[in-house]
This record gives structure tokens, C-alpha cells and sequence, in this order.
């Protein structure tokens, strides 16, 4: 029972930091039918700028800087690039976003070395919030689900009570539609990309002392942002949430279990033995294969369902 | 359309030659290539070590290098993959260069002993001796051992023996965590096979394997580790996998020993900080504390001097072991023909800066070498890169106690 | 009548390529240069086979390494039963047999896949690379774990009398198998099947109306190209004689678009100039800098935004010109170019070089050695040119591409009239 309510908060934490991720590249994928490969280096830049802001100002300020420095880069990101390549087709821009991974790697790396960067959880934040099974809640991973349930309801508001918010809406459904009606729609996408890049750079910095601030920590997140977006369907915000908590609680329930595929078929008098390659795939528990299981499910839903759990379109 | 076809293979011919036109100096130095990863994600290991080599040498060679002459390291790119590591291992003998070193990775290790065996085998006239500083798999010098390479580091087997005797007497509950591959799976087995034979007192209350740079979250592991009610976790975790599961465990209040195998490696200590404070174990093959409490000022002021200039800490020990034994083969060789140097590597002895004895063992290749178990503690003269915390000795696993057999049977050349 | 003797041409060369380079001393030959070869014939198949999806059925794949690292293992595992003469056969059909696995695997995964197109099929793919790259590191039996599967190719049975003991036997094995691959690829285009994927990747609605199912002309096109990338594992198997997980991980996967893209997409023997470029730039250049993956980064960017057709696609681009006779009018244009793109891309080495010797290279006892000669980072110097260099060949490069644009759409239009 304690490990269960344990495991539902953690995996609470990691999915709305999944969320926060993930809700830009959804906006970013639905709109401009670009999956943006670099999206996870832009999280990378979020918490490198973050802790060199924090080592001259604070924490808290990075905690508003980081992510506006992000949102800018987007916006140069989109303007001088995205935006010469998306007349050469979609293929052309993921292709773009493709080689601003090796850039932005080796210039972090170039900048900030190549160790891992002592960027700390601030001495504020840093005490047990409470206690639960003689398990301590650390008040960040508060902090974090308070950040993040933030951002969410300024996202919301941001889309269903402001203007900008409308047409942004109606461009994730229908974008040629809205550039029909006469709306500036290469300027709604600087906005809709700079917006995204924004909350990747966000969730760097809140992500960046959670985990370890390092130059493979893009590579560790990207695939299953990707995944979580895919998962949750095109165009669909509410899709893209349930898909960040599910695979949040996914990952860490899945530890917990210890079970294989042998111990299912043991009740059916199959019993395993020798040393061959079926018996070392069917005696895997599935603890082993946690992180594999979020990819077993795209995998799945896309075969169904190409359009993923809530898309409003196909993909 | 020619044209340009005679244009792009111009600029193809100028571009390889490029490539290959490293000036081959007359030999005025004795060159040591040396592969490992110095671009994309793993570059931060070789980048280092590659310093470290740099801060060897100048002793090395000030001592007098080999034959009269002074090394010299290549360094070659092999982007942690065997076959581009193979790759170089063209362009090194084209090169004539007689010793390759590699210290990153036990899959491009593997693909070296093969690739310089059967080299050497193809090619009696231009051989190469590999010399491993880092990859670690013990099947490299037992079932896979080969007589062109010589392991100048504790094998995982080596490692796991003196992780174990240096377990604190009082614990009896341990967990076991390690990642899902080469490495991971035979610290588990290593680890498991050393505590049957020498704490058959210790329980092991859990077993588990995590999959490889994957987990993102490490809060669950922790609450099974705590339901587990062990006193110690022991991991071959290293890097993010081993930082992100010892930030989770503080965060969560865990309150156990992580007797790690590799928490030293370079970047740990920084991303680990105070979590690890009085509770974090590593083994080291030295670290800047051992000669303060050996008394060896000697050993000290070389590693300070290291320290004046770096935000890391010389550990490498074995570096410095390896290019003076190599010196004293090739000058009893009198050549740098990789099958002299070879025979006079064998059955070695030698004496590291510290003062333990060190021997190349003829069976299997392997440096039979002391390993030291480490707590990070503030209670240290010299921290770990520069955050007030340090590795103290608790333990030291002698050279005797590390010496285990070997199922190695070594094909040796005719000659 | 003209790309036929280019086709001639071309495998003279690559015939003759390694002789230049022997080296009449040592009475030996380059290996390291043939090693590169050897990895750019089997790159030209894995970047072709890939093409056989993007740029042939607009299918964007992200496992294309998963087939290409099968064929590598099955042809280890047949070696070693050859070797151990459990099995009697020559050494040159082992990478039909591998091309073989990695069609079988295809079937596997292309049912699963192919199912969808766009986005979706290419997620699908990315989930299956995933899965299997982590498989093969899980899994002992069959993948050797980290360390790999070892093998030796000199199993005495050929059916030339080769023993494959040098690296030129296996590098003319390679390039036979190359020429074949290339042969039957091409050829495919030309089927009936390789007509209907283009029509499913212009229009797939159409082509659907017509009477042709999509999602079959896709399962085969996959297929097939899961059959040829096998053919390069295999061949990779033979070259290296270990093949560990890397063969199916995700950066193969990346380099295969990367070759496909930047060669060119549109022509058939693109890839062919992608594999050859990008071979060079990771064993060449990397040799040379650190940086090598800033540079192949910005090649890629620049490549996407100026050149989407890639590099065949600029060459063909010139063919109207040249049918024109109009050529010549080129020349200059082209040689005013060439000093503001060499000012670009010497001030953008620089200042990479400097940048990453600043924080990297700095410590390791190394000297910057740039263009030539001897460089002090911490000087002013180097960083004002390197910059200025940059800059004014920035600016004079834009000038210079207008006016050049000019010309070229003179001759163009010229033309057309």
C-alpha cells in the first residue's frame, strides 16, 4: 500500500515534468507539423543557462530569466531557420531541427565543459516537506508539482481567454483554414514556437537540479518526449497530459514489479529451464524493461490508433 | 560533367591526404596511440584521460623515456564504437606506431584484442601491442585473453573482491542494483559470487537490474531499497545512473551505505556533493588522500601537482604504472618490436608511485595491482573536485589479496 | 549513353582507388584508406536501401539501422558455424544470407509499420529501433551483450580461392557486392512496384483510387530495403569481424538519413555522393578536430536551408545549362564564389577551434595548430581574424550569391525561352 501511494506521488513529479516538456512540443508538433528532435536541447539550455544565472543572481530569478533566454532563442530559432526551411517541406524542417542537436550539444559542451554541472536544489527548498511511511517528500518535488500546476493553468488560460490564444487553438485544428480568414500565421508560429521553447527552458530549470544538469541529459529526455506526444495525439493538450502522467506512472510502478512473462506461464505448467534465448527473454521481470514499456505502448497505440490516444487528426 | 567529376575527386584525393598526412617524423619519439571517445556524449572520459596522459608524460619522459627517447601519445577519435575504433586501429599501423592504449568501453575493448590479434597474425611484419587502461569485462583476460594485450587495470572480478572485503563487519542486509548490460551484469555476478565466499553472513534482499541510461526517476528504486530494509546498497552504477539514484535517496530520506564500484569517476563528486557525505564508498586505484595517510610525500607532491592545475584529481595511478613498465620493457627489449616488448612485459614486477608492488601476470596479462576502498568525507586533506568532500581510505586490497586465478589458455606466437 | 560510362567510370575508379595510395616502400597497402573505403561501399548500400523509403516512397524511417545491424549478426553467427564447418559455404554468398535476415526482420517489423504512413509510420519505426537497440544489450545469446559477437572471416571457403586475409580481397568483395546492391536497387526503380511507391509518395489518395493498395506497395518497399540494408550489415560483419550493438543503435539510423539526405534524394545515386561525403568527414575529419560534429551539424543545416535537393539535386540542377551550351557563362560567377565562402569557412573554423581549445583542449598540454602553424588562443589576434574573416565574407558572400542568382536566372530563363 505505502509503496503504491509513493510510487503515485513520484510519479506524479516526473510525469508533470514530462508535461511541461511535452505540452510545447505538442503545440509546436500540432500546429506546424514539425517534430522538433531539438526540443530536449533547448531543456538542456534551460538549466546550463539557469545555473549560470542562479551562480550571479540567485535561484529564483534564473527561475524567470532561463526560460525567457529560451523563448528568445526559440524565436531566432524560428525566424533565421525554421522559417527559410518550411518552404521545402516537413521532412526539410524535422531534418533542420535534426542538425541543431549536434550544434547545440557541442556548443554547451564548448561553453560549459564537459562535466557535469554543480547546479543545486536551493538551500530554501531543500528540507523533507513531510513524511510518508517514514518515506520523506523533499518540499522541491512540491515546489515542482507547484511550478508545473502553474504553468498549466496559465497555459490553459493563456489559450481558452485570450485572443491569441483563440486563433492559436483554431491553428492546431485547422491551420490552412486560419491563414485563410487573414490571421498573421508565420508570426503565431515564432509565438507558438518561442511559447514552447519557453516551457522546455522551464522545465530545465526546475528539471536541471532535480536530475543532473550534464551534456547527455538531452539525449536521455528526448526520445521520450517524443514518445509522450505521440502517445497523446496530435493537436491535443489534454491528450498530452494524460500521456505525461500516464507514462510518469508507468515508469515507476513498473519497477516495483518483479514479475516475468516465466511467472505468468508457471500456474499453466510451463516451466522454464536450460539457458537458451527464449528462456532469457521470457524470464526478463518486468522491472528490468521499465523504461522499455512507455515505446512498447507507442508502438501499440500508433498500430491501432494512428492519431494516438485524444489526436483530433491523423498524424 | 567531367570536369567536375575530375573536381570532386580532386578535392576527395587532397581531403584523404589530408586525412593520412599526419607528418611521420623520424623516430625521434616513441609514439603510443591512444583511442578512446573525444566527440558526442562519452568525450568527457577520453578528454580527461587524455590530460591526465599529458601530466604523465612530462614525468616519464623527464625520468629519461625509453631507449633515449621520449614518448609521444596520438591521440585517435573512436566515437565509442568498435568499428571506428577498428577504423584507427588501420590508420595506427599504417603508421607504424607499435602500441595502441584504450581506456573507455569494454565493446571497443573486445573488438581490440581481436581486431590487434588477428592484425597481428595477418601481419608478422608490423605488429602492435594493445595496451588496455580501462576496459574492465573479466573475460578479457579469462576466456577471451589474447597475447598481444596487456590489462593494465583491475578487472571487474579484481574490483568486486575488494569492494567486498571492505564491507563494513556490521552490515547484513545488502541490496544489489546495476545496470542492464555488459558492465552492470557482471558486477551483479562478481558481487554475488564474492559475498557467497567471503560474507556468507550478508543476506542479499534484493536482486535487480535497471535498464541502461534510461531511468529517469529513481524514487521508485528508492522506496524498494527501503521496503527491502538493507543497510547497503552495492551498484556498479556510474555517471547519471549512480547521481540520480543517490540524489533520489537523500531526497527521500533513505538512510543506507552505497558501496559503489566507480562513484570517483570523473564529474561524480561534483554531481553528487553532499548527498554522499560519510555514506558513499568507492574503489579507487588511488586517490590524492592515500599518500597523505601512507606518508609518501613523494607521491603527494605529484598529485599536487596536478591538482594546481585542474579542476579534477589524479586517480589514474595505473596510468603512470603502465608507461614506466613500458618504458623498462622496451629498454630491455632494446626495441619497440611489439613481440620483445611483450615477452619482457611478462611476469613483471614493478613498484607503483605509492610503494605497493605491481606484477604483469604472464597467464592472463593482467596487472596484479592493490585497490583501495574510499569514503566521501569532509574529514580529508585534499577534497575531490574542489566541493569540500574527499575520498578516505577505510581499506586497502593488497596485491596478494587481489591476485585470483584465471581461466585464461593463451595462444602465444610461435616465436 | 552518358550515365552508363558514368557508371563505368565510377567503378574503374573505385577499382583502381586503392592502388594510388600503396605505399611502394613498405610494399603494402594503405589500410587505413581502405578501411574507409570498405566502410563508404557499405554506407553507399545503407544510405541507397534508406533512400528506397525516403526519398523513393516518402516513407521516413527511423530503424533503418535495426536491418542493417540483423544482417551483421546473422553473417557472425554463419561465420562462426563456418568456421567451425558446421556450415559449407563460400564466403561471397554470406551477405545474401544477410541480406536475407534483414529481409525476413523487415517483413517482421514492416507489417507492424507499415500499417501507417507520415508521422505515425515514422514513430512506429522509432519505437521499434529503440527496443531493439536496447534488446541487444540485454540479451546474450544472440547479441553478445556489450562486448559483441566476434568472428573470423578466414574460413578457407571461397569461391575464388580467396583467403580474405587482407583488407583489398574483402574491400573488392565489398565493392562487387556494392555494384550488385546498386544494380538491383536500380533496377527496382524501374518495376512496376518502384514507379507505384513514387506515385504513393506524390499522392497517395490518387494512386489508392487507381486501384493499387498503398500500404502494400509501402510493406514491399520496406521490405526490400530492410533485404539491401541486411546485404550491408553482412558486409559490415566481414570488414570489422565483430558486430556489436551499435550496428542497430540510433546513430546509424541518423547517419543513414544524414548520407541520404545531404547526397540528395531526388536523384538515385544521391546517397551514393551523401555516403561518400559523410564517410570522409567522421573517419577523416575527425581525425583532424574534436569538432566534427559541429561541422557535419552546420553542413546539414546549411544543406536543409539552401539546398534541400542536395548535392545531386544541385547537380542536376546544371543540366539544362549545360544542354545549353551555356556552361562556360557559369565559370565566373562561380570563381568570384569561391573566396568569400573560403573567408566564411576559414573564419568559422576558427572561431570553433578557438572556442573549443578556450574550454576543452585548453588543459590537455596540447598546442592549437590551425591552417598551419602554431596558435596562441588567449591572443586577440587569431579571434579578430578569425571573425573578421567571417564577417566580411558573410557580407561579401550575400553580395556575391545575388549576383550570382542573377546570372543563374538569366541563363535559366534564357534558356527556357
Amino acid at each position: 500500500m505505502e509503496t503504491v501511494l509513493i510510487s503515485v506521488l513520484n510519479g506524479l513529479v516526473y510525469g508533470m515534468l514530462l508535461f511541461m516538456l511535452a505540452s510545447g512540443l505538442t503545440l509546436i508538433f500540432s500546429m506546424m507539423g514539425v517534430l522538433n528532435f531539438a526540443h530536449a536541447s533547448i531543456y538542456m539550455l534551460g538549466a546550463y543557462l539557469a545555473f549560470t544565472v542562479s551562480e550571479f543572481l540567485g535561484f529564483f530569478p534564473a527561475l524567470i530569466i532561463a526560460p525567457i533566454l529560451c523563448g528568445l532563442i526559440g524565436a531566432a530559432i524560428e525566424i533565421w531557420g525554421l522559417r527559410k526551411v518550411h518552404h521545402n517541406g516537413h521532412i526539410a524542417e524535422l531534418l533542420f531541427t535534426f542538425g541543431l542537436v549536434f550544434i547545440i550539444q557541442r556548443l554547451v559542451q564548448m561553453t560549459w565543459g564537459m562535466l557535469p554541472m554543480a547546479y543545486r536544489v536551493p538551500a530554501v527548498l531543500d528540507f523533507p516537506l513531510f513524511a510518508l511511511y517514514g518515506v520523506n517528500f523533499p518540499a522541491y518535488r512540491g515546489f515542482m508539482l507547484l511550478v508545473s500546476a502553474c504553468m498549466l493553468l496559465g497555459t490553459w488560460l493563456l489559450l481558452k481567454k485570450t485572443r491569441i490564444g483563440l486563433i492559436i487553438q483554431a491553428a492546431l485544428t485547422h491551420p490552412s483554414m486560419v491563414s485563410a480568414l487573414g490571421h498573421n500565421v508565420p508570426m503565431v508560429f515564432t509565438t507558438v514556437f518561442a511559447g514552447g521553447c519557453l516551457l522546455a527552458g522551464l522545465a530545465g530549470v526546475i528539471g536541471g537540479n532535480y536530475q543532473t544538469t550534464e551534456p547527455g541529459m538531452a539525449d536521455s529526455m528526448g526520445p521520450i518526449v517524443f514518445v509522450v506526444v505521440v502517445f497523446g495525439g496530435l493537436g491535443s493538450l489534454a491528450g498530452c497530459f494524460i500521456a505525461s502522467i500516464v507514462m510518469g506512472m508507468i515508469q515507476t510502478f513498473a519497477v516495483v514489479v518483479d514479475y516475468s512473462v516465466a511467472d505468468l506461464l508457471r500456474p499453466l505448467g510451463v516451466v522454464l529451464s536450460g539457458d537458451t534465448l527464449l528462456t532469457e527473454v521470457l524470464t526478463v521481470p518486468v522491472a528490468r524493461i521499465g523504461a522499455l514499456l512507455p515505446f512498447v505502448m507507442m508502438v501499440t497505440i500508433l498500430f491501432f490508433r494512428p492519431r494516438g490516444l485524444m489526436g483530433t487528426r491523423d498524424a | 560533367m567531367t570536369s567536375l567529376i575530375r573536381r570532386l575527386g580532386f578535392a576527395f584525393v587532397v581531403l584523404s591526404l589530408a586525412a593520412v598526412a599526419r607528418p611521420v617524423w623520424a623516430q625521434d619519439t616513441i609514439k603510443v596511440a591512444y583511442v578512446d571517445p573525444f566527440s558526442g556524449p562519452f568525450a568527457s572520459g577520453g578528454d580527461e584521460f587524455l590530460k591526465v596522459f599529458g601530466y604523465i608524460l612530462q614525468k616519464v619522459n623527464a625520468d629519461g623515456g625509453a631507449l633515449g627517447k621520449k614518448f609521444e601519445i596520438v591521440p585517435f577519435d573512436d566515437k565509442l564504437q568498435p568499428a571506428e575504433a577498428l577504423i584507427a586501429l588501420k590508420n595506427i599501423t599504417d603508421q607504424n606506431i607499435p602500441f595502441v592504449m584504450q581506456c573507455t568501453g569494454s565493446n571497443v575493448g573486445a573488438a581490440l584484442v581481436d581486431g590487434v590479434s588477428k592484425h597481428n597474425a595477418r601481419n608478422p611484419d608490423n605488429r602492435i601491442l594493445y595496451l588496455n587502461c580501462g576496459a574492465l569485462a573479466t573475460e578479457l583476460t579469462n576466456e577471451q585473453c589474447d597475447f598481444w594485450q596487456f590489462r593494465f587495470t583491475g578487472n571487474v572480478e579484481m574490483r568486486a573482491a575488494a569492494r567486498i572485503k571492505a564491507l563494513p563487519k556490521d552490515i547484513t542486509k545488502v541490496y544489489l542494483l546495476n545496470q542492464d548490460y555488459l558492465f552492470g551484469q557482471s558486477v551483479q555476478h562478481d558481487t554475488r559470487k564474492w559475498l557467497a565466499k567471503l560474507r556468507p553472513d550478508i543476506q542479499i534482499v534484493g536482486d535487480e537490474l535497471m535498464p541502461f541510461g534510461k531511468v529517469q526517476d529513481f524514487s521508485s528504486y528508492v522506496a524498494k531499497i527501503k521496503a527491502s530494509g538493507a543497510q547497503s546498497v552495492i551498484t556498479g552504477n556510474y555517471n547519471r545512473d549512480l547521481n540520480l539514484l543517490i540524489k533520489a535517496a537523500v531526497d527521500d530520506g533513505l538512510n543506507v551505505r552505497f558501496d559503489t564500484y566507480l562513484a570517483h569517476l570523473i564529474g561524480g563528486p561534483t554531481a553528487i556533493g553532499a548527498a554522499g557525505e560519510n555514506r558513499l564508498s568507492t574503489i579507487t586505484e588511488f586517490d590524492p588522500n592515500v599518500p597523505v595517510e601512507l606518508k609518501k610525500p613523494d607521491a603527494e607532491a605529484f598529485s599536487n601537482g596536478w591538482r594546481a592545475n585542474h579542476e579534477t584529481d589524479f586517480s589514474e595511478i595505473p596510468f603512470l604504472t603502465m608507461f614506466q613498465m613500458l618504458a623498462k620493457a622496451i629498454d630491455k627489449a632494446g626495441s619497440t618490436d611489439a613481440l620483445k616488448v611483450a615477452l619482457a612485459l611478462e611476469d613483471m614486477k614493478a613498484t607503483d608511485m605509492v610503494g605497493f608492488p605491481v606484477q604483469m601476470r604472464k597467464e592472463d596479462h593482467q596487472l596484479l595491482m592493490p585497490y583501495y576502498a574510499a569514503t566521501f568525507s569532509r574529514d580529508v586533506k585534499y577534497d575531490a573536485e574542489k566541493t569540500g568532500f574527499g575520498w578516505k581510505t577505510d581499506f586497502i586490497a593488497t596485491t596478494e589479496d587481489l591476485t585470483l586465478p584465471t581461466s585464461c589458455k593463451m595462444k602465444r606466437p610461435a616465436s | 549513353m552518358k550515365p552508363r560510362l558514368l557508371i563505368i567510370a565510377l567503378v574503374v575508379v573505385a577499382i583502381v582507388l586503392p592502388w594510388c595510395f600503396y605505399d611502394w616502400v613498405h610494399h603494402r597497402h594503405a589500410g587505413f584508406l581502405i578501411s574507409m573505403f570498405s566502410q563508404m561501399g557499405m554506407m553507399v548500400i545503407l544510405a541507397l536501401s534508406y533512400n528506397m523509403l525516403l526519398g523513393q516512397a516518402g516513407l521516413f524511417s527511423l530503424c533503418h539501422a535495426t536491418f542493417f545491424g540483423i544482417g551483421g549478426y546473422a553473417t557472425v553467427h554463419l561465420l562462426n558455424a563456418a568456421g567451425a564447418g558446421d556450415l559449407h559455404l563460400p564466403m561471397e554468398v554470406m551477405p545474401l544470407l544477410a541480406g536475407l535476415t534483414g529481409l525476413a526482420l523487415a517483413i517482421l517489423f514492416g507489417s507492424m509499420a507499415t500499417k501507417q504512413r507520415a508521422t505515425a509510420f515514422a514513430m512506429i519505426t522509432l519505437g521499434i529501433g529503440e527496443l531493439m537497440a536496447t534488446a541487444a544489450l540485454m540479451f546474450h545469446h544472440f547479441f553478445g551483450g556489450e562486448g559483441g559477437v566476434t568472428t573470423n572471416r578466414m574460413i578457407d571457403n571461397s569461391l575464388f580461392g580467396l583467403t580474405y586475409a587482407s583488407g583489398i580481397q574483402v574491400y573488392y568483395l565489398i565493392l562487387a557486392w556494392t555494384v550488385i546492391a546498386t544494380g538491383l536497387m536500380y533496377f527496382l526503380t524501374l518495376t512496376p512496384l518502384g514507379r507505384m511507391a513514387n506515385a504513393t509518395r506524390d499522392n497517395f489518395e490518387r494512386a489508392q483510387f487507381i486501384g493499387y493498395d498503398p500500404r502494400m506497395v509501402r510493406f514491399l518497399q520496406f521490405a526490400l530495403s530492410g533485404f539491401f540494408a541486411g546485404i550491408g550489415g553482412g558486409l559490415y560483419a566481414i570488414t570489422y569481424e565483430i558486430v556489436t550493438f551499435d550496428a542497430l543503435a540510433a546513430p546509424l539510423s541518423a547517419n543513414a538519413l544524414l548520407m541520404a539526405y545531404i547526397g540528395g534524394t531526388t536523384v538515385f545515386g544521391g546517397p551514393i555522393l551523401g555516403a561518400i561525403l559523410i564517410t570522409m568527414l567522421q573517419s577523416g575529419v575527425s581525425l583532424l578536430s574534436n569538432s566534427w560534429l559541429v561541422y557535419v551539424g552546420v553542413l546539414f543545416i546549411a544543406m536543409v536551408i539552401f539546398a534541400p535537393t542536395g548535392l545531386a539535386g544541385i547537380i542536376k540542377a546544371h543540366g539544362p545549362i549545360k544542354q545549353a551550351g551555356r556552361l562556360g557563362y557559369l565559370m565566373v560567377p562561380y570563381l568570384r564564389l569561391v573566396v568569400p565562402s573560403l573567408g566564411v569557412a576559414l573564419g568559422f573554423v576558427g572561431l570553433v577551434e578557438l572556442m573549443s581549445f578556450l574550454t576543452i583542449g585548453a588543459a590537455q598540454g596540447k598546442k592549437l595548430a590551425l591552417f598551419g602553424g602554431p596558435i596562441d588562443v588567449h591572443a586577440t589576434l587569431p579571434w579578430v581574424i578569425s571573425a573578421g574573416s567571417l564577417l566580411i565574407g558573410g557580407v561579401w558572400l550575400r553580395f556575391e550569391a545575388a549576383r550570382f542568382h542573377r546570372v543563374w536566372e538569366s541563363l535559366t530563363t534564357g534558356i527556357r525561352r
